[in-house]
């Protein structure tokens, strides 16, 4: 994906994030998400997705590295940057004895632009509850009031710390439906979530965190292309893998065996399976639980996780990505 | 769902080159937007009854005690009347109770509520975001000063003041003193309950030993002299000495030198240690 010819919106560089205690949660992530662009940031929990997006929010000042949101330092340079953008924090705080008019009025009176409050909880579907306390809404209503008041200035960057955490189907499908439609109007938006449908339907891009680094990056195909497709099946009685045909020839690029259940790993699926197919048909053999898959994002995003709580190193990891991925082209 | 843009508001505003701040028009102030938060302030005061009747009525209903304990003193030798002695008393129960504890409370609330760590996403900076919550606590104890003063006036026979800048530059730097006091007391718990208890020792200090309900005058020197150093005390003497006229003039300096240490050091402190969400 070619982000260079577009306007950087927010950039990325190194960056670092230390805790008190010494906990560096944040350990030297760059990247980079140009304008309109939908940017998702995965990972498990405790991998450094938040601790990252306070950063870029101007929460806090980084321990090291370097954030610039439309060309600003999101902390030193906050009045500069804060009219232009929305915030939508993983828990937000608002006063549980404020209405939602109230609650929205407060926040109009901080926020340059501001929608009217009509229109800004129609956006997402709280119209109705206007005089309704806070302390009184659901928890998905209270994403919904928290997803209004970032959208409230009518913001040019977007920051949605797990906006659907918390609602049920619809109304997740309803937040999904009104952030495509701020991308299509132009709004570039960095999203983090744990709902991996949620990144791969939305995101034009993503990267997958782990314990503080990126550990793969790209659009959600390239992310899953650098992941190997996997066939499963049964061996009959009486054959062993070495019956089959020799493993590199069908293109298997590794394997697993567990009694007479086996599982190869490709990145030529296509080629793998007909082969393996072909030489079933010429011995007469049936393969049970035969199970033929493409790499999902969801795969992907387990292995990357196994994968990288068992390797180190950063920057070997990165350039075995890059070869996966060029080895799948 | 959908975005619409109701008519007269322009454009979305979402595409490139169109910043809502940039047209200027529609950007916010910081006068603005304190007064935004101050509002919503002022309806969840309306909202916490106990926070509203501790702020109201108590600074109300203490100088009758006061009032009591007057009576044993003889201030007439120290030149005191009893309104002169009264008024500074009860408007230091008004900083007490009006300002400083309740700001105690709503700073610890609204910071454990994840209320403070939301307002920072957006434009209000940390020092607006302060001083606007604490503006409608320090407009109460402002009133009730004023009503005070009035009450005193009428009730006890009370002059007009002789040096009436010494009690107008008490009574402000009071009002910026206290909500920081609270600011840096709100540092020091982790609930809205605990908030109340860190208050506890300032609120006693100040009640025996600023002069409230016995006048420093009556103790002995070297107490006195370290009482003095009492952030509520130097506000209690300058209103006082504003009333009386009496006060000279080193020692109003030294009042107001340490009713600005205190300040300076309040608003150092809540610079620099002030946490905005609560302690995981």
């Amino acid at each position: 994906m070619d982000t260079n010819e577009r306007e950087h919106v927010i950039d990325v560089t190194d960056l670092r994030r230390v805790y008190g205690g010494g906990f560096e949660a944040v350990r030297g992530v760059s990247f980079s998400v140009g304008r309109g662009e939908l940017f998702a940031l995965l990972g498990t929990n405790g991998a450094g997705k938040t601790s990252t997006v306070e950063l870029l929010e101007g929460l806090a000042p980084p321990a090291g590295g370097r954030v610039r949101i439309l060309g600003h330092d999101p902390y030193a340079e906050r009045a500069a940057v804060r009219p232009r953008i929305g915030v939508m924090l993983q828990e937000g705080g608002f006063p549980s004895e404020l209405t939602v008019a109230e609650t929205v009025r407060m926040w109009a009176g901080c926020t340059s632009g501001a929608r009217p409050q009509d229109e800004a909880l129609s956006l997402v579907g709280l119209g109705r509850r206007a005089g309704v306390r806070v302390k009184q809404l659901s928890g998905g209503e209270r994403r919904r009031l928290d997803l209004a008041l970032a959208l409230l200035g009518r913001p040019e960057v977007l920051f949605l710390d797990e906006p659907t955490t918390g609602l049920d189907a619809e109304g997740r499908q309803d937040t999904w439906d009104l952030v495509r439609e701020l991308r299509e109007g132009g709004t570039t938006v960095l999203l983090t979530t744990h709902y991996l449908e949620e990144a791969e339907g939305l995101a034009d891009r993503l990267a997958i965190m782990h314990e503080g680094r990126i550990a793969a990056s790209g659009t959600p195909a390239e992310v899953t292309a650098s992941q190997p497709s996997r066939i499963s099946f049964d061996l009959p009685e009486g054959y062993v893998l070495g019956d089959l045909p020799p493993l590199p020839a069908l293109g298997v690029t590794g394997h697993e065996t567990n009694g007479r259940s086996v599982v190869l790993r490709t990145h030529e699926l296509q080629r793998a399976a007909t082969k393996l197919l072909l030489w079933a048909e010429e011995n007469r053999i049936e393969l049970r639980g035969l199970d033929v898959r493409s790499a999902s994002l969801e795969e992907a995003f387990l292995r990357i996780a196994r994968d990288a709580s068992r390797q180190t190193p950063p920057a070997e990891r990165t350039e075995r990505t890059a070869r996966e991925k060029e080895s799948a082209v | 769902m959908s975005i619409t843009t109701g008519p007269g508001t322009g454009t979305t505003g979402t595409g490139p080159g169109t910043t809502p701040a940039a047209d200027g028009s529609a950007g916010t102030t910081a006068l603005g937007r304190m007064r935004a938060l101050a509002r919503a302030e002022l309806v969840l005061l309306g909202r916490t009854k106990g926070t509203l009747v501790a702020a109201l009525f108590v600074p109300l209903v203490l100088p009758f005690s006061v009032y009591s304990t007057i009576d044993r003193v003889d201030l007439e030798e120290q030149g005191l009347s009893v309104g002169s002695m009264l008024l500074p008393s009860v408007i230091g129960f008004s900083l007490l109770f009006a300002v400083y504890s309740s700001m105690v409370s709503v700073y610890a609330a609204r910071r454990e509520d994840l209320v403070f760590k939301r307002l920072r996403t957006g434009e209000l900076r940390d020092a607006e975001i302060l001083a606007g919550a604490a503006l409608p606590a320090v407009a109460i104890g402002l009133v009730q000063s004023l009503v005070l003063v009035t009450a005193c006036a009428l009730l006890l026979d009370l002059d007009a003041p002789s040096a009436p800048h010494l009690a107008v530059l008490g009574l402000l730097l009071g009002l910026v003193m206290w909500p920081a006091l609270a600011a840096v007391t709100a540092i020091f718990s982790r609930s809205v309950e605990g908030a109340q208890v860190a208050a506890m020792p300032l609120m006693l200090a100040s009640m025996i030993g600023s002069g409230t309900f016995v006048p420093l005058e009556v103790m002995p020197d070297r107490l006195a002299s370290v009482l003095e150093l009492l952030p509520l005390t130097p506000i209690i003497t300058l209103i006082r000495g504003g009333w009386t006229g009496d006060l000279p003039a080193s020692e109003a300096l030294g009042a107001l030198a340490t009713a600005m240490a205190w300040t300076v050091v309040a608003v150092f402190a809540v610079k620099r240690w002030f946490r905005w969400e609560p302690r995981r």
